[in-house]
């Protein structure tokens, strides 16, 4: 491993970073002006600094005035709590959300003198199986986060995040299961290279169209496992106060809330990945544009790069602004209609579909 | 990354003998549970390490075996704990000695 | 000592010093979570050992599933800590006295026979991915793949019978 390779992987873990938390920003700036604008009101335009700006670019000042609010507010501990589990909560909120992103892929491979940089952090060849493994280490975070408050809103949003969690984590991962089938491997990467070509030459073999059902389940149980509206009853804001991060305030607040828009931002990466393509652009290969027809457009090879990392950055980005959509549209669901949900028609459609696309890979051959 | 195959079993010897220690000491019936999984995934170790230096995968579908029986037992003995503390609201095992009730 | 080595010594101490922590801390809450910091120890070994597959299990079966079952019940007894209690000495000597058996035992073995396959080579293509295990789950280990499910299906029934509300009996 020499001293240019862990520069280059370094390199790729902070890109991937970056991206997530950058894509955390724009989505609450999307969030707060998207949900004023459904609401048939302004938004948030208040923040001013010492009324020196006097216009507001669309809520940007509100941005910048929210993060350093709670970065400086004062952290309080209440009285009863756990001081070690009450601390801890909040980093196991964020790290399995954030360490996810390591085996997506964001683009195909960039070539720079010698070097062949596979654009993702990880190559795992079990890339699915470890996107699972740590989705479902995010159910601590709330589990303690709740337990360890020493209160009864707390302690109910907790037990109910739990409990949603690991039911629609099922869901999730037998959805996957079908995708996975379609494609015969685990490695994200080898899913993405797969999506490449073109039936009949001009339609993009994405994933959506091997596995509709597949996505449409995927997509609700990702959903709900980041605890999103409409499944948002562990911190329903007109119930539980906060729910299972009542007791927080501060830099604790803005990591659970963080968690919550960067798992957004996960499940509509992976989403991407196996159901759209990841980082295709119909009709862009290697070398450049191969249309329809025979016209052949050549393009040097950072401008493909860059646009395959742009494509997957739109993708992600359009499907975390259908997440927040469907936010503010639907009502919340009642506990015991989640729960139904996720065991008794999320749970035996994924098993169906799983079914009728194995019966189908070997009808196909 | 080569890692000597006396090393891991040695892990796996002290991880049991600590999980033996915890099932014999402690009185809350859970940490005895959890004492026990803790035997368990020692056992896992040693069948992962074995496989590896056998080349052969056979000791990694037993881990698997393993652990689904692990988790089957754990849902079991969970539910008889609760079901056992509604009646007599201790989870202590010296206090859970008379077969009545 | 290759990096290999080193980095699996590291590993080592830590997953000593959180099995420990299991035991040994009063607060099964606490316990529950030296337990967790275990299994996620051990599933990078099993990464160290090139079983990678059996690592992603790990974690989402013990560490992501099992182990939250744990804490539902600790907090659903509210369970609080264990105070040390006397007539404890006996027990720990006795449980001392065991884990020193155990672990002379095995060190005599090891250090008489030496490993039971010696040094492991390079391991095979393929070895400890997906596809490996799962050829030889479905082939050779098929009868305990099916005896296993069903297994689970006799848990799940047996655990919903248990932890039910009772019923009162209605009088006829």
């Amino acid at each position: 491993m020499g001293l240019i390779e862990v520069g280059i992987a370094a390199a790729k873990a902070f890109a991937v970073l970056m991206l997530v938390l950058h894509m955390s920003a724009i989505l609450l700036w999307v969030e707060r002006k998207g949900s004023a604008l459904i609401q048939d009101r302004i938004g948030a335009n208040r923040a001013n600094i010492f009324g020196v700006m006097p216009f507001n670019f669309g809520l940007l000042n509100t941005l910048i005035a929210d993060p350093l609010k709670l970065i400086t507010k004062e952290d309080v501990v209440p009285a009863g709590a756990d001081k070690l589990l009450h601390f801890l909560a909040p980093f196991l909120a964020v790290f399995p959300v954030m360490v996810t992103f390591a085996a997506v892929p964001f683009g195909d491979q960039l070539v720079i003198g010698d070097y062949t940089i596979n654009l993702q952090v990880a190559d795992l060849d079990i890339g699915i199986l470890y996107v699972l493994a740590m989705s479902s280490l995010a159910v601590y975070g709330v589990v303690l986060a709740g337990w360890a408050s020493n209160s009864r809103w707390a302690l109910l949003g907790g037990i109910r995040g739990a409990a949603q969690m690991i039911s629609y984590e099922i869901a999730m991962g037998l959805a996957l299961i079908g995708a996975v089938m379609t494609f015969g491997t685990l490695d994200m990467q080898a899913i993405a290279r797969a999506q490449g070509h073109h039936f009949y030459g001009v339609i993009p073999a994405w994933g959506i169209i091997y596995q509709p059902l597949g996505f449409l389940i995927f997509l609700i149980a990702g959903i709900a496992e980041s605890k999103r509206v409409p499944f948002d009853l562990p911190e329903g804001e007109s119930e539980l106060i906060s729910g299972y991060f009542t007791e927080y305030s501060g830099m604790k607040q803005a990591a659970f809330m963080l968690s919550d828009f960067a798992e957004s931002v996960v499940v509509a990466g992976l989403a991407t990945t196996l159901f759209f393509g990841a980082w295709q652009v119909p009709f862009l290969f290697r070398d450049g544009f191969h249309f329809p027809g025979g016209v052949i457009v050549a393009l040097p090879h950072l401008a493909v790069v860059a646009m395959q990392i742009a494509s997957f950055t739109i993708k992600v980005f359009l499907l975390c602004v259908f997440q927040i959509l469907v936010r503010w549209t639907l009502p919340r669901y009642r506990y015991d209609q989640v729960m139904d949900l996720g065991w008794k028609y999320l749970l035996p459609l994924a098993l169906a579909n799983m079914l009728v696309t194995g019966i189908v890979i070997v009808m196909l051959g | 990354m080569i890692v000597p195959t006396e090393w891991v079993l040695m892990l796996s010897a002290v991880l049991f003998a600590i999980g033996v220690v915890g099932v014999l000491v402690r009185r809350n019936v859970i940490v005895i549970f959890m004492a026990i999984e803790l035997m368990l995934n020692a056992v896992n170790l040693s069948f992962v390490a074995l496989a590896r230096s056998r080349g052969a995968v056979d000791g990694q579908v037993v881990v698997f075996f393993v652990m689904t029986v692990a988790a089957a037992e754990a849902a079991v003995g969970l539910a008889i704990i609760i079901a056992s503390f509604r009646n007599r609201t201790t989870v202590n095992a010296d206090e859970l000695a008379l077969l009545r009730g | 000592m290759g990096m290999g080595a080193a980095l699996f010594l590291v590993l080592a101490v830590l997953t000593v010093v959180s099995a420990l922590g299991v035991v040994l801390h009063p607060n099964p809450v606490k316990s529950a979570l030296a337990l967790i910091v275990t299994l996620f120890l051990l599933a990078v070994v099993f990464v160290l050992l090139e079983a990678h597959m059996i690592a992603a299990l790990q974690i989402i079966v013990y560490a992501g599933a099992i182990m939250v079952l744990f804490l539902f019940v600790i907090m659903l007894l509210n369970l609080q800590s264990e105070d040390p209690e006397r007539g404890r000495r006996r027990f720990v000597l006795r449980g001392l006295a065991w884990a020193g058996g155990v672990l002379l035992a095995v060190e005599l073995a090891l250090l008489t026979r030496g490993a039971p396959v010696g040094r492991p080579g390079a391991a095979p293509e393929g070895y400890g991915t997906a596809q490996s295990v799962a050829q030889s789950l479905f082939t050779d280990f098929l009868l305990p793949f099916e005896l296993t499910s069903i297994l689970l299906l006799v848990a799940v029934v047996g655990a919903v019978v248990l932890a039910q509300k009772q019923r009162r009996p209605t009088i006829s």
